[in-house]
C-alpha cells in the first residue's frame, strides 16, 4: 500500500513538470549498425525533414507486411514529404545475424541498425513490434502507432503529410 | 536491499525537482492481461479457485539531459496460468537511475545487460514468457578510446519478488579495429573484436558434494563484414559448475557459435553451426527450469509464427546439443514468368539438432566428470528437425498470400521431458492470404493443416480476421484436433476477438477455448495449460 501511495505521489509530482513521449525528443541510447559498430541514437538526422523510425524483426510477419507496403511507396513518400526512413531491429543474439542478410535481400532502401540488448526499445516503450514513431524536423516525437493492419500505411502517410506541412 | 531501493527512490526524486524540471521528459507504457477460467476436464482446463488471473505492469521512465530514472510496478492478481505463482503479489519490480553521457554510462538499481551473444551473460525482461533476470546492482561502460569500450557489472538476480543467491560479476571489452587503426575507417572489410569474463559467487553450502563457491566463464568473439558477406562466431567456456540442472557434475561447460553468409538484392544465403556443452549457468546452483539464467543459448531454428507450426516447438537444451541451420531466400523478379507482376519471394530453411557424441564415464562415485564428449561426431539421436518451404505472392494490389509447408521431427521425450513419446514427425500447410476489400477494410485468412500418426494426431485450423474503418478489428479462429485418436479429444478449440486500436492503444476482448500447450520466445519456453473463458489485453504507451 506504501508503495502504491509512494508510487501514485511520484506520477503526480513527476507529470507537473514533464511531458509524455508525444513532443519530446528521441531518447539518447546506443544501438548497433548492421556491422556491429556501436551507434548514438543523438545522431538520427534528416536536415530539418521528418523521420519515420519503425521498430520490427525477422521473425514478425505483421512487420515485414508494413515495411514491403512502405516500400512500394517510399520514393513517392519521399519525393513529397523528404522523410527518411530508419528501421530498428528488435531480433536477439538468435535472430540477430539474419537481420542485415534478410533486409539485403529485400532490397529495402531504409536506414536500418540493431536493437540487441533492447535499450532502444525499452527507452521508447515498446512493448511489442511493428510498432512506428514519426519525428518532426524538429527532432520531436508527434506521432506513433502500434501494431499492423494491411491500410495502416496510409494512416502513416495522412499523418506524415499533415507534420510535413508544419 | 532495503537501502538501495532507498537510496535510488530518493534520488529519483531529487533528480524530477531538480532545477530545468521543464526539459525533462517522462515516458511510460501500462500493459494489462487478463483472463477468466472455466473448469473444463475435457480439455484439461484446470479449476482455477479464483476463477480470474491478471498479469500488469507500468513503466514509468524520466529523462532530463544525461540522467534517467525509472521505476517498473508489476501485479499479478494472481498471475496468469501457465506462470509462475511466485509472480502472486504485486510491488515495484524495477528501479533505476543512471547517468550517461558520451564516454561514460553508470546505472545503479535494475538493468538488463548483454556480452556478444549472450553466451555467458544476458540478462533481459521477457513479459510474454515471464522471464526477467535482471541484475540489481551496478554497471559502468566506458569509451576508453575511439574505437574501444568497456563494461562491467555486478549485482544479484531478480527472482520473482526476491533475488537470487548469488553475486553475479562481469566485465566485458570490445575492439572497433576499423575505428581504432588510423585510415582503417574507409576500409570496407569491418572487424570487430570482444571478450569477456563473468564470474557467480554463491556460498559453497551444498551438504553432499564439495562445491565450488565461485564459478568463471569466459567468452571471445569475432565479427568480420564485407558488403554481402558476414561472419560471426563465438566461443565459451565455464568451469566446473556442479548444479541440479547437470546433476551436479564437475565436468565443464563449453559453448561454439559460428554464423555466415552472403547477401545481395533478391538472394540471400546464411548458415549457422552451433555446439552447446552442459553451458545451464545460473546464479543459484539448485534453481531449474528458467530462474535466475546469467547466460542466455540462443538455438538456431526459426521462431514458427502460425498457429500449428507452434504446436511443436523446439527449446535450446542447455545441457547438450549440436546443430546446423541453413536459410535460403530469393525473389523471382517482378515481370518475370515466375515473378508476375509483383515478384514472388521464396524462403526455403532447413535445422537440424542432434544429441551431443557422449560417451557415459560412470564416474559417479568418484570424480563426476559424467561423460566426455567427441565435438567433431555427430550422435544420430535427434533432437528436432525442421525443413520449412515459404513462398510469398502478390497477385495484384488487393490479393496476397503466403503459401508454407513444414516438414518436422521433434522427440517429445527429450525437449518437453517426457516419456515414451520419442520422436513425433509431423507436416504441416498452411495457406495464408490477405484480401483488401476497401482502403482500411481487409480480410485475412489462414487454412493450415497439420499431419501426423503420432501423439495427437492431426490438426486442422481456420481463421477469419477483418478490420473496420482505421481502429477496430474482429476474428473467429478454430482449431480442431479432428485426428485425436481418442474419440472425446477429437475437440474444437475455437476463439472469437475484438478490439481497437488508435495510436499506442491496443485493446483486445477475447472469448473461447485455448489448447494447452508451449509458448516459446527465441528458444526459451514456458507451459500454457488448457483454458476456457473470457481475456483482456491492454497496452498502451505514453
Amino acid at each position: 500500500m506504501k508503495k502504491i501511495i509512494f508510487l501514485l505521489f511520484l506520477l503526480a509530482s513527476v507529470n507537473v513538470f514533464a511531458q509524455g513521449m508525444k513532443n519530446s525528443k528521441v531518447p539518447t541510447v546506443q544501438v548497433k549498425t548492421m556491422d556491429g559498430s556501436a551507434f548514438s541514437t543523438s545522431k538520427f538526422s534528416n536536415n530539418g525533414k521528418p523521420i519515420i523510425i519503425d521498430f520490427w524483426a525477422t521473425w514478425c510477419k505483421p512487420c515485414i507486411a508494413e515495411l514491403d507496403a512502405i516500400s512500394d511507396n517510399y520514393a513517392q513518400w519521399q519525393k513529397e514529404t523528404g522523410v527518411k526512413i530508419i528501421t530498428i531491429s528488435v531480433d536477439d543474439a538468435r535472430t540477430m545475424a539474419k537481420v542485415a542478410p534478410f533486409f539485403k535481400e529485400k532490397g529495402w532502401l531504409y536506414e536500418s541498425y540493431l536493437d540487441p540488448n533492447q535499450d532502444f526499445q525499452h527507452a521508447m516503450q515498446v512493448m511489442t513490434c511493428p510498432y512506428v514513431f514519426i519525428i518532426d524536423g524538429n527532432g520531436q516525437i508527434v506521432w506513433m502507432h502500434t501494431s499492423y493492419m494491411e491500410g495502416d500505411e496510409d494512416k502513416l502517410y495522412d499523418a506524415l503529410k499533415k507534420v510535413a506541412k508544419k | 536491499m532495503k537501502k538501495i531501493q532507498l537510496i535510488v527512490s530518493l534520488l529519483f526524486v531529487s533528480v524530477v525537482n531538480a532545477q530545468s524540471l521543464t526539459d525533462g521528459q517522462l515516458r511510460g507504457s501500462i500493459e494489462i492481461d487478463a483472463q477468466t477460467y472455466r473448469h473444463d476436464s475435457l480439455i484439461g482446463a484446470p479449476a482455477v479457485p479464483e476463477k480470474m488471473g491478471l498479469n500488469s505492469f507500468a513503466q514509468l521512465d524520466y529523462t532530463n539531459g544525461k540522467i534517467s530514472a525509472g521505476i517498473r510496478y508489476e501485479a499479478y492478481e494472481n498471475a496468469l496460468q501457465g506462470y509462475d505463482a511466485r509472480y502472486n503479489g504485486q510491488g515495484i519490480a524495477n528501479k533505476y537511475l543512471r547517468f550517461a553521457d558520451s564516454t561514460i554510462d553508470v546505472t545503479v538499481g535494475d538493468f538488463y545487460e548483454q556480452f556478444g551473444s549472450g553466451l555467458i551473460l544476458r540478462s533481459y525482461w521477457q513479459y510474454q514468457l515471464g522471464v526477467d533476470n535482471s541484475i540489481d546492482g551496478v554497471r559502468l561502460k566506458y569509451n576508453i578510446c575511439k574505437g574501444i569500450s568497456v563494461k562491467g557489472v555486478i549485482g544479484h538476480q531478480r527472482y520473482y519478488w526476491g533475488e537470487g543467491a548469488g553475486i553475479v560479476r562481469g566485465v566485458d571489452g570490445e575492439i572497433n579495429l576499423n575505428e581504432l587503426i588510423p585510415h582503417w575507417d574507409t576500409i570496407k572489410t569491418k572487424i570487430i573484436l570482444g571478450g569477456s569474463f563473468v564470474s557467480n559467487y554463491q556460498v559453497p553450502d551444498n551438504t553432499t558434494y564439495n562445491v565450488p563457491g565461485n564459478v568463471g566463464a569466459t567468452a571471445g568473439r569475432i565479427s568480420i563484414n564485407n558488403g554481402g558477406f558476414s561472419f560471426y562466431s563465438e566461443y565459451a567456456y565455464k568451469i566446473n559448475d556442479p548444479s541440479v540442472v547437470n546433476n551436479y557434475i564437475y565436468k565443464p561447460g563449453q559453448a561454439f557459435l559460428l554464423r555466415t553468409g552472403y547477401s545481395t538484392k533478391g538472394f540471400s544465403f546464411s548458415v549457422s553451426g552451433e555446439s552447446m556443452d552442459n553451458m545451464s549457468f545460473k546464479s543459484d546452483r539448485t534453481a531449474t527450469k528458467n530462474d535466475l539464467d546469467i547466460n542466455y543459448l540462443p538455438t538456431l531454428p526459426r521462431d514458427e509464427t502460425y498457429q500449428l507450426a507452434q504446436i511443436y516447438p523446439y527449446a535450446t537444451q542447455p545441457n547438450g546439443e549440436m546443430g546446423v541451420d541453413a536459410e535460403l531466400r530469393y525473389t523471382l523478379p517482378k515481370e518475370s514468368v515466375l515473378g508476375g507482376k509483383y515478384g514472388t519471394e521464396l524462403d526455403a530453411e532447413v535445422s537440424a539438432i542432434n544429441a551431443l557424441d557422449t560417451t557415459n564415464l560412470n564416474d559417479l562415485n568418484t570424480n563426476r566428470l559424467g561423460y566426455s564428449v567427441n565435438y567433431f561426431g555427430v550422435n544420430s539421436e535427434i533432437y528436432f528437425n525442421n525443413t520449412t518451404i515459404e513462398l510469398k505472392h502478390k497477385f495484384s494490389p488487393k490479393f496476397r498470400m503466403i503459401l508454407q509447408y513444414v516438414d518436422e521431427a521433434y522427440n517429445k521425450d527429450v525437449i518437453q521431458q517426457e516419456v515414451g513419446y520419442q520422436i513425433v514427425h509431423c507436416n504441416i500447410g498452411i495457406f495464408d492470404g490477405y484480401y483488401r476489400i476497401a482502403s482500411s477494410n481487409t480480410l485475412h485468412f489462414e487454412f493450415q493443416e497439420l499431419l501426423t500418426k503420432q501423439d495427437q494426431g492431426n490438426w486442422a485450423f481456420g481463421m477469419a480476421e477483418m478490420n473496420f474503418g482505421s481502429n477496430w478489428f474482429a476474428g473467429l479462429l478454430d482449431e480442431y484436433n479432428y485426428g485425436n485418436p481418442i474419440a472425446n479429444q477429437q475437440i474444437h478449440y475455437y476463439t472469437i476477438t475484438g478490439g481497437y486500436t488508435k495510436n499506442a492503444l491496443r485493446v483486445s476482448l477475447g472469448y473461447g477455448k485455448t489448447r494447452s500447450g508451449i509458448l516459446c520466445v527465441g528458444g526459451v519456453c514456458r507451459q500454457i495449460p488448457a483454458s476456457d473463458g473470457f481475456s483482456l489485453s491492454l497496452t498502451e504507451s505514453f
